[in-house]
């Protein structure tokens, strides 16, 4: 009896515990414990037991079958284009490809003004790059762009440039086809005081380059938003970046700066409200004031005495120039003026706008140059810039000036890159990378065309990062050498181009024929410019252009080869030539004569990237390449103004020669073209066409020449590799 | 319990009356079973209060013990997403907060089972492999928080990976009861296979309100720029299978497709292509004889001949990747990963992380109407940079695609770099492969700029005891038109400098700065005193440099702002013999290195070498009291890539005191030891950063025949 009651209690307490075992979570808390360690923690997502039996996402078979092939592709374009127009406008639906083929696919055409019409300053001049770029078509049938005549840069209806009835008017246009392939530029849209986004007329299936675009409008991949510009802002050229010099530490008098309108009422009055209270007066300037429109006094609240004493004391130029930060809220629209000043001043903006689709953002790394900050945590800002550290300084204030430089300095460059947006994506497989738009020199300065490879340009060698060279072989030629002969006669001129890959240098030109290397001529049809064409018999990195009286020796042409494996950006060359500015004449100076510097180095003896043959077949107007043709003369000024306006530095001359060509020998009538003193007026006078086409003088002075190391030096003649430069 | 304490307190009563051996028995059950009923209850009801209150925390539990959760039928549905949604309108950027780490915390639910109110549950698969590989990512990466309230980043663990297994209003709902869903605000779902049958919309079709959505086959239309983030849609093919990487080159075939759901419009262009290519193009479709399942899914044919999928991508340069009724499709995933690169032709597309990562780089988009011309245009591709987008496709593959948790992280880091811009990631270190972020450079003085001349140079001197030699230096340089200062770095403890009536007078501020050590490295310490950017370092013992020749190289420094300018000239050489770097100051025709006794820098490269040197280099150079001349030269070509100038034709600096020493056992001596710096320094540098040029600068009209007065730099000395 009392053994089997003993048993049936036994049993019963087994059965208890085992019942808590598997119900009460005793089992994974024992196996945690067996598994686990006290203190450790714990992974915070579970190894689940059974996470190998966890079935897959989707079937295999699924995925690879991507749901079908779905429905007919034509079908679908065709209902496409019906459903996604206006606001839901992309290039696929709303743009018309079959416009843009053929040779020349990407042209642009202008609306002929009406009878007149007025239109603003900033228009004309927006007008004109597209005249003068090299889009440019008079002919409406081989357009691919079109731009309206009628100024539609300022649509807020209480101003004085507003053109009215714009509906009716463009309805007008025979070729206006709701829009499709027109680009309409607007800078300021709505009015007080809601400013809305709308440009008072149907826009259609325009595409919009508008400044201040709301990211909720902005349709990706067919608007493009471009910087708010003054009315000064220049036709050309522009000014160039205010940073001069890297300063270590970077940090300038003032971490901060701000001094603007401060908006008692009204949009945008959320920030410009708050900005006062960041100001400490040291080194954070924040100043606004309320004295702007004309019954500001009516709302005037407590501060606003105060501040406007306080906002006379800075200067804002001064604050520009010594400020690390400037902030760049946003006013009563999402852009201002206040963006474009700071990228110049190189004051790194600090962007206060939320929803502002940054200008040009399709291509530019904006992160890489400003500091995007939130409208909302405005109090954050002071820590925030106090972190960055001094290394991003350097480089966002570096950044700042190169795209100022290469987008931004010139209404010009706005309007380029506009259209070369909407060309990049018209050709989307001959486009330039992120990459391109965003390292020096720019992408207006990179044709697609050339190549779609960085390694064909002569500026990414260094970014691009070369495999590493074994210690025991050094690679001297390692691009080759390419020689272009130019034959100028007086009537007749060729051109023969020499290829050779091999490491030795070309033969004297006594002992042609034979030749050991390929020989090609082509037919330079008489024009001057066509030395520079690009000629795919061309397939080195290095060009050697050489005159038809060139005298060069071959340890010559061996050393300077190797300076320029060293500056492959730059023309690197014999015969230097110098510009000055006249202040007598006001006019720009050139000069052949033996000085101190130099600004130019002639091709007629000079290594330069062939990607620069393009450049200057393509990328300079055709009027100055006429220029060049007509007189017969400048073609090599001309290209040292091209290359010095794209690296933004001067030439380099090496070795002691100057003189390049033989003495000229009377033979009677026959005369070398340089030799004749109108040669040399005419020389003058394209330093000034070139200047006043640019904008700008991008020549650079030098004041240095590279030799070979021992050059000169009173060491045995045996040791030095160059020993022949020596005789010259 | 109860029971155990009615048996205890029997116990002793009964004990007495058996046998012993019985009795050892019973004792020893007894406590057995006492003990583990104690131990049922201390963790039963004790642990709860130190353990996360969470269960699931726990691990190594089964999926389908997550707490079932059922939605009531009148559970509120929320709002379709709102197209119009961007950072700054819908995502709460206040509970990211300021953290100087800029990182974003991340909060995952615990895994609930939802079901409906008779018990179905909301997804036919429930928890995914690929979604639980993500979610423990996340768990294990610094993004992660367990504190709800900290957190700024809330992901659900239903998941939403593919929508045609979710019954859409349920899910719907069973978001909306999450405790922290207010609208949806800050939440991320995952989706790779958004739409159904028969329109396949783009994206998740599930009401979602504010929520974020990570996903895969965006379309223009649907993708919220700035606010979604388009991810790739996962190939479970990249885990099964290993494709080795493969050197890029021409394949064996040039264009590849390899998709088995090609609408006929477009087969039949693929068709006229192949009819004019011929063998360059090779077009797979589904094998026809072979049964369904498993097998097929790993077999492509072409007139009954059987390929290997996805090995066979790796015969081709391109491999086409078409769209079919899905945007996204995975097909790209195994097109990367054999280091094909892709030719994607899906209009309105939105490329997996196309906010960061450069696609022009990796794979060629066509519009699909450009698809007859897709021959002429790949094949004006240079083959340099097919090679290129090789490499690069794989490498997107690795950084990128490869696993879960690396689509993962990546999405987290795309929305990390949202939320704090100025601490973003650069387009380089996204598209850059780890090979070429190695070997590439980005020097910190990037902007071709030349200085004016106006604020001059500051001298830095380093001395030591030689005061004679000390003040002749000072003399000669003083009268160097664009110094600015003069900086004496006293480096003598032991003795203080002379006073200041001793000094020679000298039109430049001059300053003494007294230094707590004895080391090589104060000469390059980036005093406050240095007010220029360019700083001039110079030996107490250089008294031979020329006015002019000093001007001179100060006038190339303003050319050359980002390297080191200096006068004699050295070069490293690779000793064959040896098997190691050799130090050479013979007089060569080449040089990679300037002496810094006397050379013109940017004070950038003063903070480089005090604060970032590389390794222990810097007290290597301070124990050994030497070669901080070379260090210098290594850090400025590592970091600019490019090699030093040498100006003039100087090549030694006479030091006078040394003539005393036995001169050619010194020499050798100083060689062996500056071949060793350069051992040392080329293996803590991980490569030779050196670069050697064969050129020097000399002025314009050096050696020129020309009147001398009409030189700016007339006397420009000697050897």
């Amino acid at each position: 009896m009392q053994a089997r009651k003993k048993y049936v209690l036994l049993g019963l307490c087994t059965c208890c515990w085992l019942l808590l075992y598997y119900w009460g979570g005793l089992q994974e808390r024992l196996l945690g414990l067996l598994t686990h360690r006290r203190g450790e923690v714990v992974r915070p997502w579970p190894n689940w037991l059974d996470r190998d039996l966890l079935p897959g996402y989707a079937d295999q078979a699924e995925l690879q079958n991507a749901g079908g092939p779905g429905d007919s592709p034509r079908q679908r374009r065709q209902s496409w284009a019906g459903i996604y127009k206006d606001s839901r406008c992309r290039m696929d639906t709303c743009f018309d490809f079959a416009r843009c083929q053929g040779q020349s696919s990407f042209r642009v055409y202008i609306y002929p003004p009406e009878k007149g019409e007025r239109v603003s300053e900033s228009y004309r001049k927006i007008l004109t790059s597209v005249v003068e770029s090299r889009y440019f078509t008079s002919d409406p049938r081989e357009a691919c762009l079109f731009v309206l005549g009628i100024d539609t840069l300022d649509r807020d209806q209480l101003s004085t440039q507003f053109v009215p009835n714009m509906d009716e008017r463009i309805r007008g246009y025979p070729l206006w086809n709701d829009g499709r392939n027109h680009v309409i530029f607007n800078l300021y849209s709505g009015t007080w005081p809601n400013y809305t986004e709308d440009l008072g007329f149907n826009v259609g299936q325009a595409i919009l380059a508008k400044a201040s675009l709301n990211t909720e409008h902005f349709r990706p991949g067919f608007d493009i938003s471009i910087p708010l510009f003054s009315k000064e802002h220049p036709q050309k050229g522009g000014e160039r970046g205010w940073l001069v010099r890297n300063t270590v530490p970077p940090r300038r008098k003032y971490l901060l700066m701000f001094k603007g309108k401060r908006y008692l009422t009204g949009i945008g009055s959320d920030t410009r409200n708050a900005l006062h209270h960041i100001h400490n007066g040291k080194d954070i300037v924040s100043l606004t004031t309320c004295r702007h429109g004309k019954d500001w006094e009516k709302h005037k609240d407590a501060r606003c005495d105060h501040d406007n004493q306080e906002y006379e004391r800075f200067d804002y130029q001064e604050l520009l120039h010594n400020s690390t930060f400037c902030l760049v809220p946003r006013g009563r629209r999402l852009g201002s003026f206040r963006f474009l000043e700071s990228l110049q001043a190189a004051c790194i903006p600090v962007l206060l706008s939320n929803g502002w689709e940054l200008p040009f953002s399709d291509v530019i790394q904006w992160n890489q140059a400003v500091i995007e900050g939130d409208e909302r945590l405005l109090l954050q800002v002071p820590s925030t810039v106090r972190a960055v550290g001094t290394d991003r300084v350097l480089a966002l204030r570096q950044r700042t000036q190169m795209l100022w430089e290469a987008y931004f300095s010139s209404v010009d460059k706005i309007v380029l890159t506009t259209l070369e947006i909407i060309k990049d994506r018209v050709n989307s497989h001959i486009s330039r990378n992120k990459f391109m738009w965003n390292a020096l020199p720019g992408g207006l300065l990179v044709l697609p065309e050339y190549s779609t490879h960085l390694a064909h340009y002569p500026f990414y060698y260094l970014n691009l990062g070369k495999p590493v060279q074994k210690p025991t072989r050094r690679h001297l030629n390692q691009f080759g050498v390419h020689a272009v002969i130019v034959c100028v006669l007086v009537w007749v001129s060729c051109q023969i181009i020499i290829l050779w890959n091999s490491e030795k240098p070309p033969p004297h030109r006594s002992k042609w024929p034979p030749m050991p290397v390929p020989l090609i001529i082509t037919d330079g049809r008489r024009k001057t410019s066509s030395r520079f064409l690009p000629n795919a018999a061309i397939e080195t990195e290095a060009v050697l252009s050489l005159d038809e009286d060139t005298v060069l020796l071959t340890s010559e042409i061996n050393f300077a080869f190797h300076v320029w494996q060293s500056f492959p950006e730059r023309i690197v060359g014999y015969p230097p030539r110098s510009h000055f500015w006249d202040p007598v004449k006001k006019a720009w100076g050139y000069t052949s004569k033996w000085t101190n510097e130099y600004s130019i180095v002639l091709t007629g003896a000079a290594f330069y990237h062939r990607y620069y043959h393009h450049l200057f077949s393509h990328y300079l107007p055709s009027s100055l390449r006429a220029l060049v043709d007509r007189t017969s003369n400048c073609e090599d000024i001309l290209m040292n103004f091209l290359v010095s306006s794209v690296t933004h530095l001067p030439p380099i001359k090496v070795a002691q020669r100057k003189q390049y060509k033989e003495m000229p020998i009377l033979q009677g009538t026959k005369m070398a073209p340089w030799a004749n003193p109108e040669h040399f007026t005419q020389r003058q006078e394209c330093v000034n066409t070139f200047a006043s086409w640019f904008g700008y003088m991008p020549l650079v002075h030098s004041q240095f020449r590279l030799d070979p190391v021992l050059f000169k030096d009173h060491v045995s003649v045996l040791r030095k590799r160059y020993k022949d430069l020596e005789r010259v | 319990m109860c029971a155990s304490v009615k048996y205890g307190s029997r116990g002793p009563a009964l004990i007495p009356r058996m046998k012993t051996k019985h009795r050892i028995y019973y004792i020893t059950l007894f406590s057995v079973v006492l003990l583990g009923l104690i131990a049922t209850g201390m963790f039963q009801f004790w642990p709860h209060s130190i353990e996360s209150s969470a269960e699931w925390s726990l691990d190594r539990r089964s999926v389908h013990d997550a707490p079932l959760v059922r939605i009531p039928m009148s559970s509120p549905i929320p709002e379709r997403g709102d197209l119009s949604c961007r950072m700054h309108t819908c995502f709460d950027v206040y509970r990211c907060g300021y953290n100087p780490k800029n990182k974003i915390k991340v909060y995952i639910y615990p895994l609930q089972r939802f079901v409906d109110e008779v018990g179905v549950p909301i997804s036919s698969t429930g928890l995914s492999r690929e979604y639980n590989d993500l979610l423990s990512a996340i768990s294990d990466s610094d993004f992660y928080t367990d504190d709800v309230t900290r957190a700024c980043l809330f992901i659900p663990s239903t998941d939403v990976l593919n929508q045609n297994s979710l019954r859409i209003r349920e899910t719907a709902q069973a978001l909306a009861m999450l405790p922290r869903w207010d609208k949806g605000m800050n939440h991320l779902l995952f989706n790779m296979l958004p739409g159904g049958p028969p329109d396949y919309n783009t994206a998740l079709d599930v009401p979602r309100d504010r929520a974020l959505l990570a996903g895969g086959g965006f379309s223009t239309w649907t993708y919220r720029q700035g606010y979604d983030v388009s991810i790739p849609v996962y190939s479970p093919l990249s885990a099964e299978v290993d494709l080795p990487e493969r050197q890029p080159g021409p394949r064996r075939y040039f264009i590849l497709s390899s998709q088995t759901a090609i609408h006929r419009e477009y087969r039949v262009e693929l068709e006229r292509l192949k009819e004019e290519n011929g063998e360059a193009l090779l077009l797979l479709d589904k094998c026809s004889n072979l049964s369904q399942g498993l097998a097929s899914v790993r077999k492509r044919c072409y007139k009954g001949q059987v390929y290997d999928y996805p090995q066979i991508l790796q015969e081709s340069s391109f491999c086409v990747v078409l769209r079919g009724a899905r945007l996204g499709q995975a097909t790209l995933s195994d097109v990367l990963q054999a280091g094909c690169v892709p030719v994607i032709m899906a209009d309105s597309y939105i490329l997996p992380f196309s906010e960061v990562l450069d696609w022009k780089r990796a794979s060629v988009v066509i519009p699909e109407e450009k698809l007859p011309e897709m021959y002429t245009i790949l094949k004006s591709i240079p083959h340099r940079q097919v090679e290129e987008m090789q490499r690069q496709a794989r490498w997107f593959w690795e950084a990128y695609f490869s696993s879960m948790k690396a689509i993962g992280m990546t999405t987290l880091q795309i929305i990390n770099d949202r939320i704090y811009p100025y601490a973003a990631r650069t387009y380089e270190e996204w598209n850059n492969p780890s090979v070429v972020k190695w070997s590439s450079v980005n020097s910190p003085l990037f902007l071709p700029l030349i200085p004016p001349r106006s604020p001059g140079f500051t001298a830095v001197v380093l001395t030591y005891d030689r005061i004679e030699s000390l003040f002749r230096v000072i003399t000669e340089i003083s009268k160097v038109p664009s110094l600015a200062k003069l900086l004496v770095v006293w480096n003598n403890q032991n003795k203080s400098p002379p006073e200041e009536s001793l000094w020679p007078k000298v039109t430049v501020p001059l300053k003494v700065v007294r230094t707590k050590e004895n080391k090589l490295s104060n000469r390059f310490f980036p005093f406050d005193e240095i007010e220029t950017e360019a700083v001039l370092a110079i030996d107490d013992d250089i008294i031979m440099l020329t006015s002019d020749e000093l001007q001179f190289g100060y006038e190339v420094w303003r050319e050359f702002p980002d390297r080191l300018v200096g006068y004699p000239g050295r070069l490293h050489l690779w000793d064959h013999e040896m098997g190691k770097w050799k130090y050479e100051s013979e007089w060569t025709n080449e040089v990679s290195m300037v002496l810094t006794g006397a050379a013109f820098y940017h004070k950038y490269f003063n903070y480089l070498y005090t604060y970032k040197m590389p390794g222990d280099i810097k007290n290597w150079v301070d124990a050994h009291m030497n070669c901080e001349d070379i260090a210098m030269n290594f850090l400025v070509a590592n970091i600019t890539g490019k090699a030093p100038i040498k100006v003039t034709p100087r090549k030694k600096f006479k030091c006078p005191e040394c003539t005393a020493i036995d001169g050619l056992s010194l020499d050798q001596t100083h060689m062996v030891e500056r071949s060793e710096c350069i051992n040392k320094f080329a293996s803590v540098f991980g490569t030779m950063p050196l670069k050697v040029v064969e050129h020097r600068a000399d002025p314009v009209l050096y050696k020129d025949d020309f009147p001398e007065k009409l030189k700016s730099f007339p006397n420009i000395g000697s050897l």
